[in-house]
């Protein structure tokens, strides 16, 4: 390291990986991960969250996971909590509808109903 | 790039590493591979999280769980439930991080909201093997602002300004050590790093360099930049094997990125430093005799002036501060001088850490503002006195230090309250006593110690201090006599104006404060014969309960000087007090609790 600037770029780098560790009053997307999540496919789902995330430097926005969310036949399930806003839950899930969610809902700020649950 | 959801942090301080912290993260390592999160969990090792009673400490964040007292069966269990399923481990939990049905984060629960973290910071936070972790968050920004930003007279200036003082013992402002340092005279000058912790039960340094090791190096080099210094020196001792380790892993690291060596930066600066291995003295904390000791002589210290600051280390001009000091002063070049001082008491800026233990819930390392009273760090960080019993006093300062009793309670921790009630800062080692504890064993206790300790060069403390000691062991034997109090007194007043350096200065605080608060234990010792709290063997009387005996014998039995006397089944068995070694063992091995002790 020869300059500043190495140094700032390995501090970006490197407060990437440890970022998980502050103090996070951003958005939080819950991926349901119990037996029934798990088997329905919420493995890929939350796979695709963190990826898009990572990819987009999406600082504020921490995925984690949750036991069963109660409706079974309607997993993969997520739930979007962003700051100041009602929770979102999204139904049946898949990778591709999961980097949807992240485009639209959470860099965009539009929810998008027809991964809802339907009235 | 690597896309973990889940960090798992395993503490990796001496405390929860000899609870087998080690173990535990292979464990975690196994699991996680074997239930196929590897791509999306880590684990890793950090510095202390401080509240060593709870150890072996495991957090898992984001959500910041806080897992205590963690063996390695529990290990499947979590990465299962927690890191597969993500349901929270209730009954692996830190009892207090339970409320009611809601789960609070580590930093939610009482034994960290008081804290404040300055010298702290990435214990617990970050990986300290791994450089790239203490750079994400600030690391080595201060020396590069530094180095490209700032003559030495300006990094100078903001220590002063800050009103950080040295956090060894003595409470010297720092900025006029650095000051003096910088415009002593001499071709070469040396930076160093005192890491020879002493006293019994202090933990910080030991802490902070197992924690944070980069942040001592940064902060060495931007002194040695301050001081016109290329060369530096951290003394510690090798009874810390871990921080011994985690600092040449550092040094390695440092190197490697060209943070330490040559041209550092680009700027022309040079700067590098060695450890020194201390063979755990307690005078090598002593600065003259620390260097002494880095010169490869015996520790012993020598007269001053001249001060460390105008002949050292190779008699060369050395700047000599502590390792929570060192901790400080990255952070302040960041964050301004007007920040730290914004913190703390008029005469005492910043924060202090303090190693806690003795009679107290929460044993551990904490980090509060100066300021903070006795009582908050005792009652609400340290969560108060177990077992229901009465507090009495707490000690500061280690065998430096004094004890200072329930009606100072209330007194806001800074350096001048502290020498003011006798006792001192010291390096932070802070022991709570309770009802249970006798004033005049805790006395005798750290004179034990100092004796020990002596280097021998001057006669106040090497004979003083025996005599000292002989005196506490005749009292507490129950021998000694009024005179001998005053003897006490006198002889401590005398080590203390005539030690040639702070060891024996100091010695006789734990004699004096005592004297000062509890003088009536010492009297009832003399006077009644009798020690108010139980604790001196031979002032106590073991004796059969006639109603309780049932004459079965078995205290007789145990008994190892054969000193009971009776007939089984027959007649009540009675102690002879003359024969009697007060050992106790009667009183355990009595089935009925027939045996007191008084």
């Amino acid at each position: 390291m020869k300059s500043i600037a190495d140094l700032e770029k390995i501090r970006k780098e490197a407060l990437d990986k440890i970022n998980l560790r502050k103090e996070n009053k951003g958005t939080r997307i819950v991926v349901g991960m119990a037996t029934c999540g798990i088997a329905s496919g919420a493995r890929p789902v939350m796979m695709a969250l963190i990826e898009e995330v990572k990819k987009r430097n999406l600082d504020n926005v921490v995925v984690t996971q949750t036991g069963c969310i109660g409706a079974c036949n309607m997993e993969p399930m997520i739930e979007v909590y962003k700051e100041g806003n009602e929770k979102v839950t999204y139904i049946k899930m898949t990778p591709e509808k999961a980097k949807q969610v992240i485009l639209e809902h959470i860099v965009n700020g539009n929810e998008i109903n027809e991964f809802m649950i339907q009235g | 790039m690597e896309l973990f959801r889940s960090h798992v942090l395993v503490c990796g301080g001496t405390g929860c590493i000899s609870s087998s912290a080690n173990q535990i993260l292979d464990k975690f390592n196994e699991e996680i591979k074997k239930n196929d999160l590897e791509k999306e969990v880590k684990a890793l090792q950090t510095g202390c999280f401080g509240l060593c009673e709870a150890g072996p400490i495991v957090i898992v964040y984001p959500e910041g769980t806080f897992y205590s007292q963690i063996k390695v069966e529990d290990v499947p269990k979590i990465t299962e439930e927690h890191l597969l399923k993500g349901r929270i481990v209730k009954d692996l939990l830190f009892k207090e991080s339970v409320d009611e049905d809601k789960i609070k984060s580590v930093n939610e629960v009482e034994f960290y909201k008081k804290q404040m973290r300055i010298a702290l910071r990435n214990c617990g936070v970050i990986n300290p093997e791994v450089i790239e972790e203490y750079i994400a968050l600030d690391g080595y920004q201060a020396l590069a602002k530094a180095l490209t930003e700032m003559t030495p007279e300006e990094v100078i200036d903001v220590i002063k300004e800050s009103g950080l003082r040295g956090r060894g013992g003595g409470g010297f402002s720092a900025g006029l050590k650095w000051e003096f340092t910088a415009k002593a005279e001499g071709d070469e000058k040396y930076v160093a790093c005192n890491a020879d912790e002493g006293d019994p039960g202090a933990f910080m340094d030991r802490s902070i360099l197992e924690g944070d090791p980069h942040a001592i190096i940064e902060s060495m080099a931007l002194a040695a930049y301050a001081v016109g210094a290329n060369q530096g020196y951290v003394y510690i001792r090798a009874e810390y094997p871990i921080a011994v380790k985690r600092l040449q892993i550092a040094l390695d690291q440092a190197r490697e990125a060209g943070l330490l060596g040559e041209n550092i930066f680009g700027t022309g600066f040079n700067f590098d430093l060695e450890i020194r291995l201390g063979a755990g003295a307690f005078v090598c904390g002593e600065e003259t005799a620390l260097i002494n000791s880095i010169e490869g002589k015996r520790g012993m210290p020598r007269p001053r002036p001249p001060f460390p600051a105008q002949k050292g280390v190779w008699n060369k001009p050395t700047l000599l501060n502590n390792v929570e000091t060192y901790a400080n002063v990255p952070q302040i070049l960041l964050k301004g001088a007007e920040w730290f001082a914004g913190i703390g008491t008029e005469k005492s800026k910043g924060t202090k850490v303090f190693a806690l233990g003795g009679k107290i819930v929460n044993t551990g390392l904490l980090e509060v503002p100066m300021g903070t009273t006795l009582r908050e760090v005792i009652y609400e960080v340290g969560g108060g006195i177990p077992n229901g019993k009465a507090f009495k006093a707490v000690q500061t300062g280690g065998p430096s230090g004094g004890c200072i009793p329930e009606k100072y309670i209330d007194t806001p921790i800074d350096y001048d309250n502290l020498i003011e009630l006798g006792s001192m800062m010291g390096s932070g080692g802070m022991i709570v006593m309770d009802e249970d504890n006798c004033m005049v064993d805790i006395a005798r206790f750290f004179l034990d110690f100092t004796v020990e300790e002596s280097c021998g060069k001057c006669t106040p403390c090497r004979e003083g201090t025996q005599r000292m000691f002989e005196l506490l062991d005749k009292i507490t034997e129950g021998k000694g006599t009024l005179e001998d109090i005053d003897k006490l007194e006198s002889l401590a007043k005398t080590i203390k104006s005539a030690s040639l350096c702070g060891l024996g200065q100091t010695a006789p605080n734990p004699v004096l404060s005592t004297l000062q608060y509890f003088r009536d234990e010492y009297e009832a010792h003399v006077t009644e014969k009798r020690c108010p709290a139980g604790v001196c063997q031979s002032l106590l009387q073991y004796k059969v309960i006639p109603e309780l005996c049932k004459k079965c014998g078995i205290c007789a039995v145990k008994c190892p000087v054969d000193c009971i006397d009776g007939v089984k089944g027959k007649e009540l068995y009675v102690i002879d007090q003359d024969k009697c070694v007060k050992c106790g063992v009667c009183v355990g091995a009595c089935p009925f609790k027939a045996i007191t002790k008084s």
